[in-house]
């Protein structure tokens, strides 16, 4: 049992990472950045470069996904996302386009991974078992989230980022910059997914077939949470960790049924609750 | 006026640059080889192995003049078609093929894809080279397909035969990707464990294929404390990942798979965590290796700046459907000509030292020669190398 607790607080701080950065972008541009996962796995890409390859420290390779994926978003966004949002009525075109800059990476087929960035095992009488690793980097994201969450609050962009989240149009007669803002606010939640796909290639690797998968549970995960809100999103990667951790733990001799149980338990609630555990039941 | 001259000159150039690359090109008639199979998502590095080994070797055949089939020489060019795992795309890729009038495919690479695309093939005339395991697709009456490498079944007995005999293995668990191949080969590779008198003391866990972190899977799988963890067809993506858990779990016996794997990729995400993993390795060793080989692997280097191990075994079937229409060139058109004459076919095995020959095989296990003969290499990875633990033959 200690060790189920263990497993689902460690993948829920990792889910509730990269669904963050998913529904930011939900929340300030209405648009379902399908791309996210691929956003994450760059990420990985570039620390896999600058530490596995370069042999630079860890943090620094860190730094470099962040403002990497920091760049790239507010560059997507100024050149894509947002001519196409301004011209189109349809939601689908900004789906779509999302859909086709999965198709940007170019970094080989094989798997690719960086050595450790900490050794050793915590043993509990074998009740907890978990690398170090884990631990560090289950902290590390807990840190991340609390200070997104800082930020968001108590900063100049943060208020002007929830503003626009609330209200589009109330917010640009206030006098907040939307283009900017939408700009950095995309910047934001795609550094978010470097920063996820930086802490996680020391532990799972990356290659190119992972943002794909991790783009739906970034879905689900906004799905509980309630799409457009941050302690939603946090909320949905929690869960959805501890779901799956207990799925395996409980019905591992069934097969690989965890995830099947997840999503007919995430259809019977979205019957019942369709904007989720904290979203707004106009949407 | 001047840009206009200038423009008109540019064309011109153009033109004649077009002309002659054209007549380069045609110098020797093409003849097309298909590929279809993975080259994207997970299992991407078994497919790219099997694209990259062949446009190799098409490159380095069409550099020293092409290949002669009875009295005509031709270029080879490689067609290629990413099922992308997905036996639907697949269907699509060997259609695409038959279009073209392709009577040669190598793939699928897995057995959901393998097994989609026999009515295309068998419907269309081609004769194709699936790295996937069901005996039906090699047993009679199917018979337009050959298995392109060593099956599980055909390595799973003789690996653990030797770890049962050399390291004193009493117990086995078995973990699989939820997905048809890897489940396959785990029921497979039981049933051999168990008819050798394994005590299998898991074999029911299984992941999804996407998992990027192992230890909440494994976690149940360490506590029944086996001596040998096999992989089930786990891909070269995964497997870093799992041993990394099992190790970080504290699990100490032996881990194994009959999959090829990649030292690099181990190298890079399991580090010394990987040593004394076991695996069938690409169809070559450096005592085995010819300098053919040594060829290859440098021109495959040159080419996408990194090798891939599993090439030693994918390079085998475009050489071995050239050799055999060399052997009967009437086979080029007509596959069923192809099937007479592999009954028969030997010739030299480019690829190892020594008298090697190349032979279709698969009379024990399909009762038909339906297979290519490569040699079974198993490797332990260790200290960031793999090292030969011992080759065999199948058949």
């Amino acid at each position: 049992m200690e060790q189920v607790i263990v497993n689902g607080v460690y993948l829920g701080s990792q889910y509730a990472m990269i669904a963050l950065g998913l529904t930011l972008i939900f929340a300030l541009m209405n648009v379902l950045n399908f791309a996210h996962g691929q956003m994450y796995v760059i990420g990985g890409f570039v620390t896999y470069t600058f530490y596995g390859q370069f042999e630079l420290p860890f943090v620094l390779a860190l730094l470099m996904s962040c403002v990497t994926l920091a760049v790239l978003g507010a560059l997507i966004e100024k050149f894509l996302f947002g001519p196409v949002i301004r011209r189109s009525a349809r939601e689908e075109s900004t789906m779509l386009l999302a859909a086709g800059i999965a198709f940007l990476l170019v970094f080989g087929e094989k798997q690719r991974g960086v050595p450790k960035i900490v050794d050793g095992v915590f043993n509990w009488d074998f009740r907890i078992i978990i690398p170090y690793d884990r631990v560090l980097i289950c902290f590390l994201a807990i840190l991340s989230i609390v200070a997104f969450i800082t930020f968001m609050q108590f900063t100049r962009t943060g208020r002007a980022l929830r503003a626009i989240a609330q209200d589009r149009v109330a917010a640009e007669l206030m006098g907040v910059s939307v283009n900017r803002y939408s700009m950095i606010g995309f910047a934001l939640g795609a550094m978010l997914a470097g920063l996820v796909g930086g802490l996680l290639v020391t532990i799972t690797g990356v290659n190119l077939g992972m943002g794909g998968p991790t783009s739906i549970k970034a879905f689900m995960m906004v799905m509980i949470g309630g799409a457009g809100v941050i302690s939603g999103a946090i909320l949905g990667g929690f869960i959805l960790g501890m779901l799956e951790a207990v799925g395996l733990a409980v019905l591992s001799q069934y097969g690989d049924i965890t995830y099947l149980a997840i999503f007919v338990a995430l259809m019977i609630f979205l019957a019942i609750r369709p904007q989720g555990l904290m979203g707004k039941p106009w949407g | 006026m001047k840009r206009r001259n200038m423009l008109m000159t540019l064309t011109a150039a153009l033109a004649l640059s077009v002309t002659q690359g054209t007549a380069a090109l045609a110098q020797n008639p093409v003849l097309k080889i298909g590929f279809v199979g993975v080259t994207s998502g997970p299992a991407a590095a078994w497919g790219i192995s099997n694209q990259r080994s062949m446009e190799t070797r098409a490159a380095w055949i069409n550099e020293i003049g092409g290949y002669k089939i009875g009295d005509v020489t031709y270029d080879i060019e490689i067609v290629s078609f990413d099922d992308q795992k997905d036996p639907k795309r697949a269907i699509a890729g060997m259609e695409k093929m038959a279009q073209e009038g392709i009577h040669y495919v190598v793939g699928p690479n897995v057995d959901d894809g393998a097994a989609a695309v026999r009515p295309v093939a068998e419907a269309n005339g081609i004769i194709y080279f699936p790295y996937a395991f069901p005996k039906a697709l090699y047993t009679a009456p199917a018979s337009n397909a050959v298995l392109g490498m060593v099956a599980n079944y055909q390595s799973g007995p003789a690996i653990y035969k030797y770890l049962m005999e050399e390291r004193g293995v009493g117990t086995v668990a078995f973990i699989a990707a939820n997905e048809s191949d890897p489940l396959s080969q785990r029921d497979s590779g039981r049933a051999a464990a168990e008819a050798l008198g394994l005590e299998v003391v898991s074999a029911n866990v299984t992941y999804q294929v996407d998992t990027t972190d192992f230890t909440p899977v494994l976690t149940p799988v360490i506590r029944t404390k086996p001596d040998l963890l096999v992989l089930s067809g786990v891909t070269p993506a995964n497997a870093p990942q799992l041993i990394r858990s099992a190790r970080e779990l504290g699990f100490q016996g032996l881990i194994s798979t009959e999959t090829a794997q990649d030292a690099q990729v181990l190298r890079e995400s399991a580090g010394d965590l990987a040593n004394g993993f076991i695996s069938v390795g690409g169809a070559s060793t450096p005592e085995i290796a010819s300098d053919d080989m040594n060829e290859f692997v440098a021109r495959y280097t040159e080419m996408f700046g990194e090798y891939n191990d599993e090439s030693n075994t994918k390079v085998y079937a475009l050489e071995y459907i050239l050799a055999t229409l060399a052997a009967n060139p009437a086979a080029i058109d007509d596959v069923e000509v192809f099937k007479q004459t592999i009954d028969a076919f030997e010739a030299p095995n480019p690829y190892m030292k020594g008298d090697a020959k190349m032979r279709y095989v698969g009379v024990s296990s399909f009762g038909q020669r339906r297979q290519i003969a490569v040699p079974l290499v198993v490797n332990v990875f260790q200290d960031g190398e793999f090292e030969t633990l011992f080759v065999a033959e199948v058949d």
